[in-house]
């Protein structure tokens, strides 16, 4: 993976934060493991590789700056997700089809 | 390794927080205010799971700081004292083995310093309590392992305690420390079992090797049953901490519960317990064991206790000795991060 500048700030203070994502196998998704101090993302990647996968527990690793994610607010919770709730036909069991038909 | 942040006080000044109290202005956010408690209540309540962006009362994310980050610094500082045996194993297998535990406890150190940075303090403020003596950590490795039995045994009892504590923290209400609580116990089980298995060997061994385990465990006996805090009676943090859904087991029933687990692993081992009263109680259904030293425990805690002030020194040297390195890395990144715009300045 290219290592992506932290952020194109003036010079760092402190190493900063660094998310880590696991792929455990070929075949699944990177998956969030969690977060580390690292100076840059060569570094953090070394360290992703010490910490979170000692045991085989991945065969790829993603790193990203904390600071490049936005995440939703959580006071937002029902503005953005509450109009999915009374919309139950997206989903396959609203539909009552005849037990003769099997499975569809 | 765990914390004893509900039964013990702070060092002088107390852990700092980073985190300011709001001052509140208005009616309008009061009432904003008393409805956020509510949501938290009924989150709380319904044994759900409070994420770093949720509203929290400052109560709540204080105690969470201060026991994850004590919870950082005991795996931290527990690294020491079987760090002075890494170079002293008997054999290449036991120290590949005991680097490999060594390197864990480092790991859950830093898995516990992520989950209380996102309580909104920061790594270095952290390292700084703990350097300065403000922070705690568990009193238990300011004692020395003085012979490689000592290894073993911390493994068996030190790591089998910290397991008994940390298995129901998987269930906190607060997610990043209950996801980083997973992480650590699928780990420990590895700590526990190497320590057992070394003693199985040297129980296999010499009589002067099994003695060597006998005088181990009967110094570290105690000091295990003291780790799970003060009689729940003593212990007037821990309500609060179990209303919270932080804490889940009470101290009594921890120790009860690591009691009876280890007494048949000790007649496996063929050990035995120095404990005279310990006996097997039909009508409770458990274990009686005798009276534990209070007053050697909050010794230890209060900065008396063989190793407190060498400990400390050690890890605030680590620390200054590393300067360096985070020092260079930091100017390696920096001089990089340089040349990549320069280069784009000309690209562009």
């Amino acid at each position: 993976m290219t290592p992506s500048p932290p952020q194109a700030s003036a010079s760092l203070k402190e190493w900063p934060l660094w998310e880590v994502f696991v792929r455990s196998k070929q075949g699944i998704e990177h998956k969030h493991c969690g977060s580390l101090h690292a100076a840059d993302a060569q570094q953090a990647l070394q360290m992703a590789r010490d910490v979170y996968t000692r045991r085989q527990e991945g065969v790829s690793i993603w790193v990203l700056p904390s600071a490049a994610i936005t995440a939703s607010d959580p006071q937002d919770k029902d503005m953005l997700f509450e109009p999915a709730v009374d919309k139950i036909y997206r989903h396959p069991t609203f539909f009552v089809i005849p037990d003769e038909v099997g499975h569809m | 390794m765990y914390t004893q942040s509900f039964n013990v006080p702070d060092g002088p000044g107390g852990p700092t927080e980073t985190a300011t109290a709001v001052t509140l202005a208005s009616a309008s956010q009061q009432i904003a205010l008393a409805q956020a408690q509510l949501r938290f209540d009924a989150v709380i309540d319904a044994d759900g799971k409070i994420e770093p962006k949720d509203w929290m009362p400052q109560a709540y994310r204080k105690t969470l700081v201060r026991q994850i980050s004590q919870h950082a610094h005991s795996e931290i500082v527990g690294m020491l004292p079987e760090g002075n045996w890494i170079s002293r194993a008997p054999s290449l297998k036991r120290k590949a083995i005991l680097i490999a535990k060594v390197q864990d406890e480092c790991g859950h150190g830093l898995y516990l310093y992520s989950a209380a940075e996102t309580l909104g303090n920061s790594r270095e403020q952290m390292l700084e309590d703990l350097h300065s003596g403000r922070a705690k950590y568990s009193s238990i490795f300011n004692y020395p392992t003085l012979s490689w039995a000592d290894v073993g045994v911390v493994g068996w009892l030190v790591d089998g305690a910290a397991i008994m504590n940390q298995i129901p923290l998987c269930r906190c209400s607060y997610g990043p420390y209950a996801r980083a609580m997973i992480r650590v116990c699928k780990e420990e089980s590895f700590h526990q079992r190497q320590g057992y298995e070394a003693l199985l060997t040297m129980m296999q061994g010499t009589q002067a090797q099994r003695e060597m385990v006998q005088d181990a465990v009967n110094r570290w006996w105690w000091k295990c049953l003291a780790m799970f805090g003060p009689p729940d009676a003593d212990s007037p943090n821990s309500a609060q901490g179990m209303r919270w859904g932080i804490k889940r087991v009470s101290n009594d029933d921890l120790r009860q519960k690591f009691v009876d687990a280890t007494v048949p692993q000790a007649a496996v081992l063929g050990v035995t317990l120095p404990d005279p009263a310990l006996q097997w109680n039909e009508a409770r259904g458990h274990h009686d064991y005798g009276a534990i030293d209070w007053d050697e425990f909050w010794a230890t805690v209060n900065g008396n206790g063989p190793c407190n002030k060498e400990r400390l020194a050690t890890r605030v040297k680590a620390h200054t000795d590393g300067q360096w390195v985070r020092d260079a890395a930091l100017a390696y990144a920096n001089k990089q991060s340089a040349r990549r715009s320069a280069m784009n300045k000309v690209a562009a």
